[in-house]
């Protein structure tokens, strides 16, 4: 997933001088990206000493904390974007994280393994868990607690009463807008609160 | 350095004719902007780091981060150390003459706070031509310190580096500062705080000053797996009240004994009472993202999941009110089983965050 095309996919979202924050944002590269190219400013949130030392390394914003103890840190509204980015899948409280994504930014931009896309569909056809590029994990040692797909996700936001402003696949790099449901390994969505 | 002028203090009245201790590491640039004050927690001093000519076990309290290619590195940054007022290893404390009357100070020594060290330490600065510092650190009380420095002084600092620091003490905290203090002022020896007079040092109260200090320094985990419930002296137990028994209670008392020897009593009180006033939202009716509106420097924030002296969630608490001010920082939470002390160790990824940051950010 941190392709160059895909960061850029996701970059392109990301409204120019936005004050960002992004949960599960690895060595930074994302944060360094929209920071040169776009103008924004932020912080990136990890857990992971490697990759807090990694984002400091690169003059990105880092805090590091356990997303499963929630956003309470933040405050509402308190950023223009809060980015989810192959995040949302390692979450026990995935949910509650979503919904606190919405809180804390006025936008929220998520991204996530679709376990849907029609080779993980045909792995389980044959009676087996996916194992592919995207998804390189055994089912016994995969860290994606959260297997869910693009269309699940449309549920999951109706439920949180989130409104979908953009919502496509990305595979290969590129933008899949025609059945991504079964044609895209990524699932991308741009939402933000439905107003009371 | 001697300083003449009066410096006012918080409290109320000044303090004049007084001498700050202080060395420095490294060269400063022509332009002036490479400058690290270094901020000393309760028992520590002006030598931060190195050692001195032909004392080779005279090691500064800070050497695993400050020196030549050492994470703060001296072959880059100009460092200041700086002994603060009413300490005792060389500027002017509670053990020298009060230039208005001659006499030792004493008890009468001025209580000093975290926010009367800043401006003694700005006018060392002013000394020495330094306008604006690259950097303050500091850890613990000195984390208090650098945290203030943003606070008094925000166009003076650039970046401030808090380690395992706090926005005020906590009751508990306060509550064994309390018993340090109590152990101290209740020794014969003591005399109220004029011992000097007399000759004797309160010996007796120091020891567990220090014990109970100790304690809070290190993890359960640690103290555990470094003395458990192993005996002192072979595998029988001597049936003792008194006597040493368990190894934990022979490292006590040796800590406890070392520090009688070198450490003022006034100065512990002072010290304490420094820590315990330290609360920069009380006038802002407890409101720390208030408090912290007129800071504008950039953050490094680090603390130490095992520390529950400094807890990380008293580092969080400055976080979120850097990020309620839009304020630029980092925050590392070091997994480290040390507990306090953690900020005086070798640790790889402590000592590679702070490296990084000073690479990265300090030194751009």
């Amino acid at each position: 997933m941190s392709d160059l095309e895909t960061l850029q996919s996701i970059a392109r979202l990301v409204p120019q001088g936005a004050r960002v924050l992004d949960l599960g944002c690895g060595d930074g590269a994302l944060l360094a990206h929209l920071q040169a190219l776009r103008g924004c400013s932020g912080y990136g949130v990890e857990l992971a000493d490697a990759n807090v030392l990694a984002c400091v390394k690169r003059g990105v914003n880092v805090i590091q904390l356990n997303l499963d103890e929630g956003l309470s840190m933040f405050a509402d509204q308190s950023f223009d974007v809060v980015l989810q980015i192959d995040t949302l899948q390692h979450l026990r409280n995935a949910e509650v994280m979503l919904r606190e994504t919405a809180r804390v930014g006025k936008l929220g931009i998520v991204a996530f393994p679709n376990f849907a896309h029609w080779p993980n569909r045909l792995a389980v056809l044959r009676g087996r868990m996916p194992v592919t590029k995207r998804l390189p994990y055994e089912w016994y040692d995969t860290p994606n607690i959260r297997v869910g797909t693009y269309r699940d996700f449309e549920a999951l936001a109706q439920k949180n009463h989130l409104q979908v402003l953009d919502a496509f696949g990305l595979q290969d790099g590129r933008e899949v807008r025609w059945l991504p449901n079964a044609r895209a390994g990524t699932a991308v969505f741009k939402f933000q609160r439905r107003a009371a | 350095m001697n300083f003449a002028d009066a410096l006012p203090l918080q409290g109320g009245g000044s303090i004049r004719g007084y001498a700050l201790a202080y060395e420095t590491y490294g060269q400063l640039n022509a332009d002036k902007s490479n400058a690290v004050l270094i901020c000393h927690a309760l028992n520590a001093s002006h030598h931060v780091a190195g050692v001195y000519k032909g004392q080779p076990k005279s090691e500064g309290w800070w050497s695993t981060m400050i020196g030549p290619g050492k994470p703060v590195d001296t072959n880059r940054f100009f460092v200041i150390g700086v002994n603060n007022l009413g300490s005792c290893f060389g500027s002017t404390g509670p053990m020298h003459a009060n230039p208005d009357t001659g006499e030792i100070y004493g008890a009468s020594f001025p209580v000093v706070t975290v926010e009367d060290w800043v401006n003694a330490q700005a006018r060392l600065l002013d000394a020495l031509g330094i306008e604006t510092l690259a950097a303050v650190m500091g850890g613990s009380l000195g984390g208090m310190q650098a945290l203030s420095w943003t606070l008094q002084y925000p166009q003076r600092v650039r970046h401030a580096v808090v380690v395992a620091s706090a926005p005020n003490l906590t009751a508990e905290n306060i509550a064994f500062n309390e018993v340090a203090r109590r152990a101290i002022a209740t020794d014969p020896d003591f005399h109220g705080g004029n011992f000097y007079q007399h000759g004797v040092v309160p010996k007796r109260g120091l020891r567990i000053a220090r014990m109970v200090g100790h304690i809070t320094y290190l993890s359960n985990d640690v103290m555990n797996e470094k003395f458990g419930r192993t005996l002192r002296d072979g595998i029988e137990l001597k049936y003792s009240t008194q006597d040493v028994e368990f190894q934990i209670e022979s490292y006590l008392r040796h800590q406890g004994d070392k520090f009688a020897e070198y450490f003022d009593a006034n100065t512990y009180l002072l010290i304490t009472r420094a820590l315990d006033y330290f609360d920069p939202a009380r006038a802002f009716g407890g409101d720390l993202s208030l408090a912290l509106a007129r800071a504008t420097a950039k953050f490094l924030l680090v603390s130490f999941t095992t520390d529950w002296r400094f807890a990380p969630a008293r580092s969080r608490e400055i976080v979120r009110a850097l990020l309620d001010n839009r304020r630029e920082l980092s925050y590392a939470e070091i997994d480290a089983p040390h507990g306090h002390d953690a900020f005086l160790l070798e640790d790889p990824r402590y000592l590679g965050v702070v490296r990084s940051y000073f690479e990265s950010k300090v030194g751009a």
